[in-house]
């Protein structure tokens, strides 16, 4: 919990959030429009959502590559409720007891199986997104009830949409509980040695049985955002977010080797995020061209430091 | 000392188990559908296959090595825009130099994967998330999103493949010889046996002189190669080039590899025991259209399996050291 | 011919600002065995390393049968003729005992490696030592003793001319330290330079002909075994005559506070019953492997037992356990020492799940006082701090939750004299003021010193039990080890 360089770390990622504003506007007369930046928002909240318990995931020293897999699948889960006839209600139930499920499936792996993260997730991925295809095949789901729409089209008060103030609200809420309670604390010390802290104590395997389902229900939510935003369902729903999710979260000063890493930083690196793919896109610059910014950033990422601790 | 027996490696067993259950699935598809079994489908089986088994023993030594390789299907779908590209601008030049490009480049771009893990010590999944994603949008730059299609291959270009000897084509041919080479390269040569080494146990490899992290870089690299050529195969194979080709395949050839036997933890993992793997997701994904299951099933197939595999492998470590136990 | 086969002159080494080897020399005779004596943090490890090649010094010089020499790598080393039987089991688990002994010099034929003649050579080198395992067994399937064998058997394969041992008898019984020790005087006999790093003196006056000591990075002093005494040797190593190291004080035992019944763990250890009362010091004694780890792991609660009880008396926080690797399972290295004490009291400190830093602080701040802990502060991490340093931080975050039964593994290895002195104070003020005391140690002075009562373990089984007044070296090493 090195105080000093998160601090720095942070700092850096503002210095970044700023320039880019500053590029963006002076790119275009639009951007500085409360309405334009409001829609820049939808662009990373569901994505950034998920990265918070995936952030505490991280910090726990383990990975979850299949959370995009899993906004598949409950997006899917739901598209069938809606076709049943389900209503708005239990649509969001579904998914989000779907993402639960499947969350719950990663961590008995991890916990039960004795599975490496890294491989389970990578099982997983490939199970739950081929559940999508095996289910829909190359059909699209359409058909959802009107008040369903809220969710990912409706705005809390003023420019500030629904999706954003749930993100606000969580990463408060995720902020707090990481920093400044003692299972925060808890999640900390598993990340930084998970043997010492069996040896203190700690059920470490509990913890990371539910964070595995944390993420798999907060990845349900993002589902039920993304699929009320988009009003659609298909199997290829989300792909590669895992890649830009996980980079939101190291990012943002996440050790991808565990015991370190702030929500600030998280909340920061999305805000980037967000601005920069969003003004790309004012720029016309295509999707695929994204995701080059996207695995050059990661890389760079923990590259640097790599190379700053070999002197 | 004891009189001489047969005793059979850990590896030649495990083999051997997973030769059988192959065995079994194939008798099993063949009993329900005797035409599996006819040569003509026999050939197209492999030639099906061939692909999935140069890039999954190029997976494999990555594995060994404890890496592991997510850009493999973004190298393999880059170089194939290359060769293609290429072979539009030079049709006349053949395809050895094709061979020679795809080879190179894909070395290349496994060699990059390969000094990030060893100079920096980065997590391989992390190196290779980013790579994956590098390589992919980089097709995209280079073709500018257009598609290159079989009016402008060349008909050397597409021949290769297909070119039939003693019945199989020669991308099987090719596939048999590479994994024939595998298999002697795997038990004979020296760099072969330090990987074993430097996968099994890293700090002792050090205390014997040899550096895990070189191991994973020369991996990384034979393994982009391999990636880069099957490029080149693909796409004379399927006649076209565009982004998206092969997209998620990496997740097919890491299923075959665990399935296989290849321990994700490094160290453990034979040639022949991948081959197999690569035939057990051949033959099923081959049947399921006989069995009336559409093909979108493939994928939820691959993931059930490498969870199988993955669960059965983390029962087998659980290798305590006894003290109560009489000793061997 | 040198009458010396490897000697080395002022040899410096250091690692960041820690200075490991200050003037370090040696000298290894042909055909002798030297044994090299020192604390932990006394420099024998580095020295070890910098003779395999896998170190390089800062200063100083080495000659190799009258030659200077560097050795830049493993390879060089080996070249040379020089083996090293670690400490550490490295083996690879995944090849056979055949690779294991040529790995990286597989014998090779037209570029191939050559399998039979690997296969030759393996076999014929083990049949030298007796070995009760062949070449093609999975190396995965040996014991600790049989791979210690195959280290040696390593070194061997390349003609090695400069043995190197480092603490080899950890975990060998008996009977297998006498095989090792004809091992030894066979090599030396043949003419080897044989340097033999051990902590136990009946081994050194038995097997050893020089001795060579080190302190603090210094060599302090060198010569014949036959000239000197173990309590010489001691306040060499130590600096100071040997006094009075462990302060027992007289307790009265009370209630009963740990009463274990006939427990067992399946493969591990075997129908351990155990009554300890307040006030009372059980030490626990035996080999590397005897299965005490294993009972203080599962009477901490990290394991299961298969079959019989645990009673803990309540009151008390139950049990804790101060465990043998302290950098590993001991401290959240990374971690500041306020973080640390406070991980296991967390349920205290922040009861509705609020942490405050002030409580932590203060906590931490009394325990760095009563323990005496040499820190900047509470705030400073913990990987900063020297090894004693790290101990009394592991222990205060147990002794801040009060638990009735206080387990120690192997409390003061590798830890300087000042530090263990301390250890053991608070281990005693603890039994006073009532707690009780597990402490598994392999140092027989200190379960001489400390205990009130000593259980002997011995592959998974208590062999003996001793009161304070019965237990001697002799019967508790007798006890120990296969007679």
């Amino acid at each position: 919990m090195k105080a000093a360089s998160l601090l720095r770390w942070e700092s850096m990622l503002a210095l970044v959030l700023v320039f880019a504003f500053v590029f963006f506007s002076a790119y275009s007369p639009y951007f500085l429009n409360v309405d334009t930046l409001s829609d820049a928002t939808f662009n990373f909240t569901e994505r950034a959502i998920v990265a918070l318990p995936l952030a505490l995931l991280i910090i726990a020293g383990e990975i979850d590559i299949s959370v995009a897999a899993i906004i598949a699948l409950s997006s899917v889960a739901m598209g069938l409720g809606s076709a049943n006839g389900v209503g708005t209600a239990g649509l969001i139930g579904i998914g989000l007891g779907t993402g639960l499920l499947a969350g719950c499936i990663n961590g008995a792996l991890v916990t039960i199986g004795r599975v490496p993260s890294i491989v389970a997730t990578i099982g997983t991925m490939t199970l739950f997104r081929g559940a999508a295809y095996a289910v829909l095949g190359d059909r699209v789901l359409k058909d959802y009830p009107e008040s369903f729409a809220v969710f990912g089209q409706g705005y809390l008060v003023g420019p500030i949409s629904i999706e954003l103030a749930l993100f606000i609200l969580f990463a408060i809420l995720f902020g707090v509980f990481l920093h400044r309670t003692r299972w925060g604390r808890v999640i900390f010390a598993v990340g930084a040695n998970p043997v010492a802290s069996r040896y203190s104590g700690i059920a470490v395997n509990r913890y990371r049985f539910a964070l595995f389902a944390l993420t798999g229900l907060f990845s349900g939510l993002a589902a039920v955002l993304l699929t009320s935003r988009l009003g659609s369902t298909r199997p290829s729903i989300a792909q590669g977010w895992e890649l830009e999710i996980i980079s939101m979260v190291i990012l943002g000063g996440v050790s991808v080797w565990g015991g370190k890493g702030s929500i600030v930083g998280v909340v920061l690196a999305a805000l980037v995020f967000g601005l920069v793919t969003f003004g790309l896109g004012l720029m016309n610059i295509p999707g695929i061209v994204l995701s080059i910014f996207t695995g050059l950033l990661l890389i760079l990422v923990v590259a640097v430091p790599a190379l700053v601790n070999r002197r | 000392m004891s009189a001489p027996r047969i005793r059979l490696s850990d590896n030649t067993r495990r083999d051997l188990g997973f030769a059988a259950l192959t065995a079994a699935l194939f008798l099993a598809v063949t009993f329900a559908f005797p035409g599996f079994a006819a040569p003509r489908n026999l050939a197209g089986l492999l030639d099906d296959t061939a692909i999935l088994i140069m890039l999954a023993l190029g997976q494999m030594l990555v594995i060994l090595g404890r890496g592991i390789d997510l850009s493999i299907a973004a190298n393999l779908a880059l170089c194939g825009m290359l060769a293609a590209l290429f072979n539009r601008a030079f049709p006349e030049a053949g395809i050895v130099p094709v061979f020679v490009l795809t080879l190179v480049a894909g070395g290349l771009l496994g060699a990059c994967n390969g000094l990030l893990v060893w100079k920096l010590r980065l997590p391989p999944i992390v190196v290779t998330l980013g790579t994956m994603s590098i390589y992919r949008g980089a097709i995209y730059l280079l073709s500018r999103g257009a598609w290159v299609n079989e009016n402008e291959m060349s008909r050397d270009f597409l021949a290769f493949p297909r070119a039939e000897f003693l019945g199989l084509s020669m991308l099987s041919w090719l596939s048999l010889a590479v994994a024939a080479a595998f298999v002697v390269a795997l038990q004979r040569t020296r760099a072969a046996r330090d990987l074993y080494a430097a996968g099994g146990n890293p700090e002792a490899a050090n205390y014997s002189g040899i550096d895990p992290g070189r191991m994973q870089f020369l991996a990384y690299t034979v393994c982009g190669a391999i990636a880069g050529v099957c490029g080149y195969l693909w796409v004379a194979r399927f006649a076209v080039a565009y982004t998206d080709i092969a997209l998620g395949f990496e997740l097919s050839v890491i299923a075959a590899c665990l399935i296989g036997g290849v321990a994700i933890a490094g160290g453990i993992g034979t040639a022949v025991g991948v081959v197999l793997g690569c035939l057990f997701i051949g033959i099923i994904r081959s049947s399921l259209p006989l069995v009336g299951i559409s093909a979108f099933w493939q994928m939820f197939i691959n993931g059930a399996v490498i969870l199988v595999a993955v669960l059965l492998s983390a029962r087998q470590r659980e290798f305590k050291r006894t003290i109560l136990e009489a000793r061997t | 011919m040198h009458p010396s086969l490897l000697t080395l002159t002022d040899i410096r080494k250091s690692f960041g600002g820690v200075r490991a080897l200050a003037h370090a020399s040696l000298d290894l005779p042909r055909g002798a065995v030297t044994a090299l004596i020192g604390e932990n943090g006394a420099g024998k490890s580095t020295l070890v390393k910098i003779l395999s090649g896998v170190y390089q010094p800062d200063a100083g010089e080495i000659r190799f049968d009258g030659q200077a020499v560097r050795i830049a790598n493993p390879q060089a080393a080996r070249a040379l003729g020089i083996g090293v039987v670690h400490q550490e089991c490295l083996a690879f688990d995944n090849l056979s005992v055949a690779e294991n002994l040529f790995v990286n010099a597989q014998p090779s034929a037209r570029g191939l490696v050559d399998w039979r003649a690997m296969r030759t050579q393996a076999t014929a080198v083990l049949r030298d030592l007796d070995a009760d395992f062949d070449a093609d067994m999975p190396a995965g399937r040996l014991s600790i003793a049989q791979k210690h064998v195959m280290q040696i058997a390593r070194a061997l394969t390349h003609e090695s001319r400069v043995l190197i041992f480092d603490e080899p008898t950890a975990s060998l019984s008996q009977r297998e330290c006498a095989e090792l020790f004809r091992i030894v005087r066979k090599l030396r006999d043949a003419g080897c330079a044989l340097l033999f790093i051990s902590h136990k003196f009946d081994e050194i006056f038995e097997l050893a002909d020089r001795y060579a000591v080190f302190r603090d990075g210094v060599s302090v002093s060198a010569g014949g075994v036959s000239e000197v005494t173990s309590d010489e040797l001691i306040s060499l190593m130590v600096g100071r005559p040997v006094g009075q190291l462990f302060p027992k004080l007289q307790v009265e035992p009370g209630v009963e506070l740990l009463r274990v019944e006939n427990l067992s763990r399946a493969g591990e250890f075997e129908d351990v019953s155990i009554s300890l009362r307040a006030g009372e010091i059980l030490g626990v004694y035996g080999l590397v492997g005897a299965g005490r780890t294993e009972l203080a792991q599962v009477l901490f609660g990290i394991n299961a037992a298969s079959s019989g009880t645990i009673t803990v008396a309540a009151g008390r926080a139950g049990v804790a356990l101060v465990p043998e690797d302290r950098q590993g399972q001991g401290a959240v290295l990374p971690f500041s020492l306020a973080a640390n004490i406070a991980l296991p009291n967390l349920a205290t400190l922040a009861p509705r799940g609020w942490c405050s830093a002030a409580r932590e602080s203060q906590l931490a701040r009394k325990w760095i006082d009563r323990l005496g802990i040499k820190a900047q502060g509470p705030d400073q991490p913990v990987h900063h701090l020297s090894g004693g340093n790290q101990q009394k931080v592991v222990i205060a975050k147990w002794l801040a939750r009060n638990p009735g039964v206080l387990i120690l593994d192997e409390p003061t290895k590798g830890i300087d004299v000042g530090a263990k002195a301390a250890v053991h104070a608070v281990t005693s003020e603890f039994a006073r003021a009532g707690g009780a005391v597990l402490m598994i140690s392999s140092d027989l002075p200190e379960i001489l010193g400390m205990s009130d009562r000593v259980l002997v373990m011995r592959r998974g089984r208590v062999r003996g039990q001793f009161t304070r007044a019965q237990a001697t070296s002799e019967s508790l090493l007798r006890a120990a080890s296969d007679a």
